[in-house]
């Protein structure tokens, strides 16, 4: 009892806390617009901006050219390169070591329905197989195989980084300590600022994309090693401390085989991260399905665009449903006397396909090779028909009117007031937003994170950032929340949007610029829907999640109790449903933050166009100054809004 | 049992949960209880236990759920440390065993058995029988041969190349026993181990053990909640509450001479004539006369005798040795159950 009023005492104080502070915000922003607050509240004077850019500028050039560690990467970029030129030679015939490519498609398209059928039976096989036929039947071989073969040496990498550091958190506390806050931080930074370091450490090309999908896809792995390993059962670890285990043996017969099932989830986030991240890395000159949609999407050639959106699309589909598969799959025994062949089938006829397929392109060369214009791309037809579409009068007017009612009505004026508010009234906001949600210790988190971006200089420009993702989520809630309401009271559809946004999931979020562009064209609404569609899938989902894990005894009792629908929708299931639904809006905020950056592609005034302007130079410092104004404001919301899941879930009991 | 020295023999162990165990126990004064030690954030998993298990011998210990038994266990094979006292298994102090020396013991003295089977589940049966000895480094050969030769005893054949989740929990639970047996193992601990099967499962289960006791006569550490289980297994029962053993003693000892109120709480429900022997209602300074019947008799057994019988005092032999002699009126009371 007295621990409960104790915290009850404390939420009273940072409520009236909240409240204060509120208070003051509105009267400095009230005073604003009377236009009688002095300038230097209003806005940091840029005397008084510490050149940040400057000092971090120092630093890298002492580490990359006093302690040597350029000269160190350049050593390690040409073995790199030396690996992504051998799997290039393999995958799209690169003319270098060892001449055995390239591979013919047919061979590939049969070894990928084999490992299909082997992970998931027919379904998987013709997903497999289907996948590099119609990629080759399209005419896109050459750049998806470069994709590829970037992909087949960044994962691996990746997993094997991932998986040390994660034995290594799970083992020594301290590192576990040090490296969860950088860990946060990588997850939330924007992509650009891995892409700078890896051009200047690594070489624009190849090599620095495959280093920066590599960094860019560790986290997780890391993540998901430790989890693992600390969910082996205790009686499993305390039967391999019976039978005598050293510890290398402990690690290596007991706990890995142990943890395999949330390892190789891992692994399913790596291959995805390395997709999302391989088509990306087309801003730093990776040649690929990246580079070859952004050249499409930047001409405004939309049905090329499109086709290679949906080869990108089915690769992901097909890398995700395999690698799930492989998560979940179990050991079955063979029947005595079962020969080898049948033992390791998957195998033999994997190189079966692979002979086979080959012997037959040096005889039909087309089954070795697609040449240009055997190809059934429909580009052309699409562009035209999309423009057409577009052009129609019943289509453009609802466009046009969407995109005007948003611009003028809404986006403008919320963007306008959003820069009107005074710095330390916006910063009071979010404090008085933190402090009541999350607590005293999210508040000060609030407060120095908002504080540092104040001071940074980019202030405006971080701001118009916060605004694109806030007005796209809050559009998104309107409708991905319903929606997924609607959807959660039949079994039937909560099972079909659950697997239609599992399935968007997977989507590398570059894809999602294709439609916007579509519809909106090159302009301020198009960002916005970019962000929106990307944010919508995680509010759907978890909405949906949230209202079909409340208690059956929960629903029962206020059936019983004689509610009807909508009562019981808004006094029992959604209650219960609203942490759930916290995380899912969480990871709506989190992936806006990660949008908003990708579409400075569209034309943005935001953090992402200064960004994407770095690229162009060796301004690293301004980079990275960049790039953790966006980390910091997405992690306040992250420490704030996950504080208060996890407190309402166990006031709810749920947890 | 023997006048051989103990297998394990404990002295004042304790062993307590908390931040600092070490430094609490040394300032704490010595009656602490349970409770008084669980509000200052301590909790004493074993509390100053003495005990001695003998070569050969079934020692059962029995405690609800949180009394500390699977602790204490763990105390005995070094899978937790203890906070004081001290520990000999096989004469060896297990306390100052370097890591090497604790894994040694482990390869070729003990085996264990899990309550939840603790089976590898990405290993074959047979691969998660010869597991101990790959382990300690059989070759390939060696290893199948004595893992057949495990799984023929616990009557598996068949089932070598099946995974762990293709198998029933008896079935694991076997798979369990072969693993722990695989290295001949001096001691063997049992955790609880047929308390996740069904009761149908656990009395054939039971009756497998005492097959396999017959045959092997191994040293045997026992623990179960279920005293009916005890009652049935062993040749000495420790019952434990908060960590401390509340009694010590042989199933007639305890049915019949219950030490405290706990103990005699459990007795109460049983039917004693089916527990109490022949043997420990021997007096050894009685004779009586006439024909001998064997120590290992139930009451309940000797019930028809015991009625038609007229002498005071029958004698009692183990062994065809005599041992005593037993009072016919004080083994009636047991039948009729007005002890």
């Amino acid at each position: 009892m007295v621990a409960l009023s104790k915290k009850t005492a404390e939420a009273i104080t940072c409520n009236r806390a909240a409240m204060l502070l509120l208070a003051v915000a509105v009267i400095l922003t009230t005073l604003q617009y009377a236009a009688v607050l002095p300038a230097w509240l209003h806005r940091i004077p840029d005397a008084m901006v510490p050149p940040f850019a400057a000092w971090l500028d120092v630093v890298f050039n002492f580490v990359k050219d006093d302690l040597g560690l350029l000269k160190f990467t350049r050593f390690f970029t040409e073995g790199l390169e030396n690996v992504l030129d051998t799997t290039g030679n393999i995958f799209f015939g690169k003319y270098r070591w060892p001449h055995l490519g390239p591979m013919p498609w047919t061979a590939v398209a049969g070894v990928a329905a084999v490992i299909g059928y082997s992970l998931g039976g027919w379904r998987l096989a013709l997903l497999g197989g289907g996948t590099f036929v119609w990629t080759a039947l399209i005419g896109q071989w050459n750049i998806a195989m470069e994709t590829m073969s970037v992909l087949v040496v960044a994962a691996p990498l990746a997993f094997v980084i991932g998986l040390s550091f994660g034995i290594a958190a799970w083992k020594y506390a301290w590192v576990n300590k040090a490296i969860r806050p950088v860990l946060s931080v990588l997850q939330t930074l924007p992509f650009f600022t891995y892409l700078l370091p890896a051009v200047i450490f690594f070489k624009v090309g190849p090599t620095a994309g495959a280093m920066a999908t590599i960094v860019y896809a560790i986290p997780p792995m890391i993540l998901m090693t430790t989890l693992g390993l600390q969910k082996v059962p205790l009686e499993v670890i305390e039967a391999g401390k019976m039978a005598g285990c050293t510890r290398f043996q402990m690690l290596r017969h007991v706990y890995i085989p142990s943890a395999r099932g949330d390892i190789l989830v891992g692994v399913n986030q790596v291959i995805m991260l390395c997709l999302a991240m391989v088509v990306l890395t087309a801003f730093i000159g990776m040649p690929g399905l990246g580079a070859k949609l952004l050249a499409m999407m930047g001409s405004f050639k939309l049905g090329r665009s499109l086709e290679i959106g949906i080869t990108i699309v089915l690769l992901a589909v097909t890398l995700d449903r395999m690698s799930k598969a492989w998560a979940v799959k179990q050991p079955v025994h063979f029947d005595k006397g079962t020969s080898w062949f049948c033992r390791h089938k998957t195998l033999v006829s994997a190189l079966c396909v692979i002979v086979g397929f080959t012997l037959l392109s040096k005889v039909v060369p087309i089954a070795g090779t697609i040449e240009r214009g055997q190809d059934f791309s429909q580009g052309k037809e699409l562009d035209n028909f999309i423009k057409w579409l577009l052009a129609v009068d019943g289509v453009q007017s609802v466009t046009y009117g969407i995109r005007y009612v948003l611009n003028v009505w809404v986006l403008n004026p919320f963007r306008d007031f959003m820069l009107s508010i005074p710095t330390p009234a916006m910063i009071m906001m979010v404090v008085a937003f933190a402090v009541w949600l999350g607590g005293r210790r999210q508040g000060i988190i609030a407060a120095i994170f908002f504080g540092l971006i104040a001071l940074s200089g980019w202030w405006d420009r971080s701001i118009i950032t916060l605004y694109s993702v806030l007005a796209a989520v809050s559009i998104a809630m309107l409708l991905g929340i319903p929606l997924g309401i609607w959807a959660s009271q039949s079994d039937k559809w909560s099972r079909r949007i659950l697997i239609a946004c599992d399935t968007a999931q997977t989507f590398p979020s570059f894809i999602y610029l294709i439609p916007a562009i579509m519809l909106f064209g090159i302009t301020a609404t198009a960002v916005v829907g970019s962000i929106l569609i990307f944010a919508m899938v995680p509010l759907t989902r978890y909405t949906i999640e949230g209202l079909r894990t409340v208690p059956p005894e929960m629903t029962e009792a206020a059936d019983m109790a004689g509610a009807t629908r909508m009562q019981k929708l808004v006094n029992v299931q959604l209650p219960l449903a609203l942490p759930t639904m916290a995380v899912g809006f969480n990871q709506a905020i989190m992936f806006a933050f990660f949008m908003v950056i990708i579409a400075a592609f569209i034309g943005t005034q935001d953090l992402g166009q200064e960004l994407q302007r770095t690229l162009a130079g060796t301004d690293l410092g301004k980079n990275f100054v960049l790039g953790i104004c966006v980390s910091l404001m997405a992690l306040t919301f992250d420490v704030v809004i996950m504080k208060w899941a996890t407190d309402k879930k166990h006031a709810l009991g749920l947890a | 049992m023997s006048s051989e020295r103990p297998v394990i023999s404990c002295k004042n162990i304790w062993k307590v949960f908390g931040d600092d165990p070490e430094g609490y126990l040394a300032k704490m004064p010595p009656d602490m209880s349970f409770d008084e030690m669980s509000e200052d954030g301590y909790i004493a998993g074993v509390k100053d236990v003495s005990l001695d298990v003998n070569k050969g011998e079934m020692l059962v210990i029995m405690g609800l759920s949180g009394s500390g038994k699977s602790t204490l266990v763990r105390c005995f094979s070094r899978l937790h440390d203890i906070t004081s006292g001290t520990i000999e298994v096989a004469g060896q102090d297990i306390m100052s065993l370097a890591e090497k020396d604790l894994i040694e013991l482990r390869r070729s003295k003990m085996g264990m058995v899990f309550q939840s089977f603790g089976l590898l589940p990405h290993r074959s049966v047979l691969e998660n029988i010869a597991f101990p000895l790959e382990m300690r480094g059989q070759d390939k050969h060696t290893r199948r041969e004595r893992a057949l030769e495990v799984i023929k005893l616990v009557g598996l054949e068949g089932r070598e190349d099946f995974f762990p989740r293709e198998l029933s929990g008896g079935q694991q639970q076997r798979v369990g026993i072969a693993r722990s047996l695989a290295i001949e193992p001096d001691i063997w601990f049992l955790d609880e181990p047929f308390s996740a099967l069904d009761p149908l499962i656990r009395k054939e289960m039971q009756d497998e053990f005492l097959r396999l006791q017959q045959l092997l006569k191994k040293t045997i550490v026992f623990i179960t909640h279920d005293f009916d289980e005890a009652l049935r297994l062993a040749d000495r029962i420790a019952i434990m509450k908060e960590g401390a053993i509340e009694q010590c003693d042989t199933p007639d000892k305890i049915v019949l001479k219950p030490a405290t109120e706990y103990v005699r709480k459990f007795t109460e429900d049983v039917d004693k004539a089916r527990v109490v022997r022949a043997g420990g209602l021997a007096e050894a300074d009685q004779t009586g006369t006439g024909d001998p019947v064997d120590a290992s008799q139930t009451v309940r057994k000797m019930a028809r005798m015991l009625v038609d019988d007229t002498r005071d005092f029958i004698p009692v032999s183990r062994a065809g040795k005599p041992i005593g002699a037993l009072s016919r009126a004080e083994a009636l009371d047991v039948l009729l159950g007005d002890q």
